[in-house]
């Protein structure tokens, strides 16, 4: 079983060139604390999709905060082509899980073309492109809304649509669908497949779905045990963006999962 | 026994179920119709205690007689002169106050000491009234507008301040990374997100501002007297009250309210056009 994927190789991305690095990365809450994430190293190629599985409470979240710029790592390093990350930044446009990441002030359109605007586009520019990025996420009606008008998942497509719309190095995505209804969710799934694949984003997505990093990723990155490590990467060869083996890769990333429970505690 | 007459007491609540449904009539009427008719029968009553009392009109008239020199007043500009200046010297002290109060908040939100200064003035200037300060303020300043400014300050900068403060505590943290992510910072941050962001706790801190400031304002303006080229709507009081004007003190008093009824309307106004239309405030 696990050497049918062990031996595929991540398929379509020609003339890999790493380009976010993790590094011997530890994560703890707080300077004294026992480290909940350790020896994590990782890289992304430019148009990866990147899946970051692992249980709840494994510090998935905060390992992307840390890409992010938002903590700083315990000990190891992050660097984005090469340049150290110290600081948030639009490079690494996030897309958060809570509802309430839209400005409630500014229309929808505004959302999206305003960091646009900070980022030191035009003002027609801006507002040309967030159009066209709404417009990609199936928002055409809804640019002049404010968003307490609109439903959890139209949210977090104009939350995608800002973050995409920035152009960033790479998409930080933290269980951006966790809170939505399981239609909306795997709706949403698709079209952000559709999107992105369409585009070429380089992505880092956080989930605790087995479906979910099996649907979307190009490459799976299991985390798990006390404290929590890389336990596995399985690449996901895909064929018009479709993950043709769904089902074995799911049972792969859930044995995985298993096993990791299991040692868990035992793991010093 | 006594159980049986608990019991009793217990079921005959076809009193206060009356009353319920006589209250429901009043309360479905709309509240324009339910103010209206609370109006008109205060002011009937008042008519009606003026004219058959016999009181000693020079202690006290009734609305008909005040509506006169209401008019006459805002007629002849002696009442419209008064309140515009006294709200022009509010309006000034509101602007400064506002100024100040959102340097001080932003100070304390990003430096200790800043927060500890906030914190400490805030605590030690707050409680004092306004007036208690205006004995100092006219032997710093003189029987002057800057008086006035100084005192209303005290009471318009604490609450702007507190608000504000509070308002920034509680913009979500999910906003607050956004803004970092998207390459906000310092001033640039300050102006595009926290101050929208706590816009309700802004409204609200204005408005305990303009209550605190226009109660204080009318107070100095009685023990001051005037300024500059006339005397604000407070000075107007206590000097009807030399001449024994009492239908003009009741005008005095009715203009005040009815200012402050009218601020009132405006602050609801900008609530339903700002933070009620962005979904920040449910509806009261």
């Amino acid at each position: 079983m696990s050497a049918t994927w062990s031996d595929q190789k991540k398929v379509g991305h020609v003339g890999e060139t790493t380009l976010l690095e993790v590094a011997g990365v530890a994560m703890a809450y707080g300077e004294s604390a026992e480290p909940v994430l350790r020896d994590v190293d990782f890289s992304l190629t430019k148009g990866e999709r990147c899946m970051l599985l692992g249980p709840s409470g494994c510090g998935k979240s905060t390992l992307l905060r840390a890409v992010g710029g938002f903590h700083a790592p315990a000990a190891g390093h992050i660097s984005l082509g090469g340049v150290e990350v110290v600081r948030p930044g639009p490079d690494r446009a996030f897309v958060f899980q809570e509802f309430d990441q839209l400005l409630p002030w500014k229309r929808v359109l505004a959302n999206v073309a305003y960091p646009l605007t900070i980022n030191g586009h035009r003002k027609a520019d801006a507002s040309e492109r967030a159009r066209s990025y709404l417009s990609m996420m199936g928002l055409d009606a809804a640019t002049e809304k404010f968003p307490h008008q609109l439903s959890g998942g139209m949210k977090q497509r104009v939350a995608i649509a800002r973050a995409m719309a920035l152009e960033p190095k790479v998409l930080l995505m933290d269980e951006p669908f966790g809170a939505l209804d399981a239609q909306t969710r795997s709706r949403l799934q698709e079209q952000f497949r559709e999107v992105t694949s369409a585009l070429g984003t380089t992505v880092i997505f956080v989930t605790h779905s087995i479906h979910e990093a099996a649907f979307l990723g190009d490459t799976v990155i299991v985390l798990g045990g006390k404290p929590a490590r890389v336990i596995g990467r399985v690449p996901i060869e895909r064929v018009d963006g479709r993950n043709e083996n769904q089902q074995q890769v799911e049972a792969r990333l859930q044995e995985l999962l298993t096993d990791a429970h299991e040692d868990g505690g035992s793991t010093p | 026994m006594t159980q049986a007459t608990i019991s009793r007491r217990g079921g005959g609540h076809t009193r206060p179920r009356r009353s319920g449904a006589r209250k429901g009539f009043w309360a479905a009427l709309p509240t324009p119709a339910r103010l209206g008719i609370l109006t008109v029968v205060a002011i009937a009553a008042w008519q009606l205690y003026v004219s058959l009392s016999g009181v000693d009109a020079l202690l006290f008239v009734g609305p008909v007689d005040v509506a006169e020199h209401l008019v006459a007043g805002l007629a002849d500009g002696t009442l419209t002169q008064a309140t515009l200046t006294t709200l022009r010297i509010l309006g000034l002290s509101f602007v400064i106050g506002a100024f100040v109060a959102v340097a001080l908040t932003m100070w304390a939100m990003w430096t200790q000491f800043g927060s500890d200064v906030l914190t400490l003035l805030g605590a030690t200037l707050s409680p004092i009234p306004g007036l208690a300060i205006l004995p100092l303020a006219m032997l710093w300043f003189g029987i002057s507008t800057t008086s006035l400014v100084v005192v209303l300050l005290n009471a318009i900068v604490w609450p702007i301040a507190y608000n504000l403060r509070t308002g920034i505590e509680t913009i979500s943290p999910t906003i607050r990374a956004v803004s970092r992510n998207i390459g906000l910072r310092g001033v640039r941050e300050a102006v595009a997100v926290l101050l929208p962001g706590s816009l309700p706790y802004i409204l609200a801190g204005l408005r305990s501002a303009w209550a605190f400031g226009w109660r204080t304002i009318v107070g100095a303006e009685l023990i001051f007297g005037a300024s500059g080229q006339g005397g604000g709507i407070g000075y107007y009081l206590n000097q009807q009250r030399f001449f024994l004007e009492v239908a003009n003190l009741f005008a005095g008093l009715v203009l005040i309210a009815v200012v402050g009824v009218l601020l009132e309307w405006l602050f609801a106004v900008v609530e339903r056009v700002t933070v009620r239309r962005w979904g920040m405030q449910a509806s009261a």
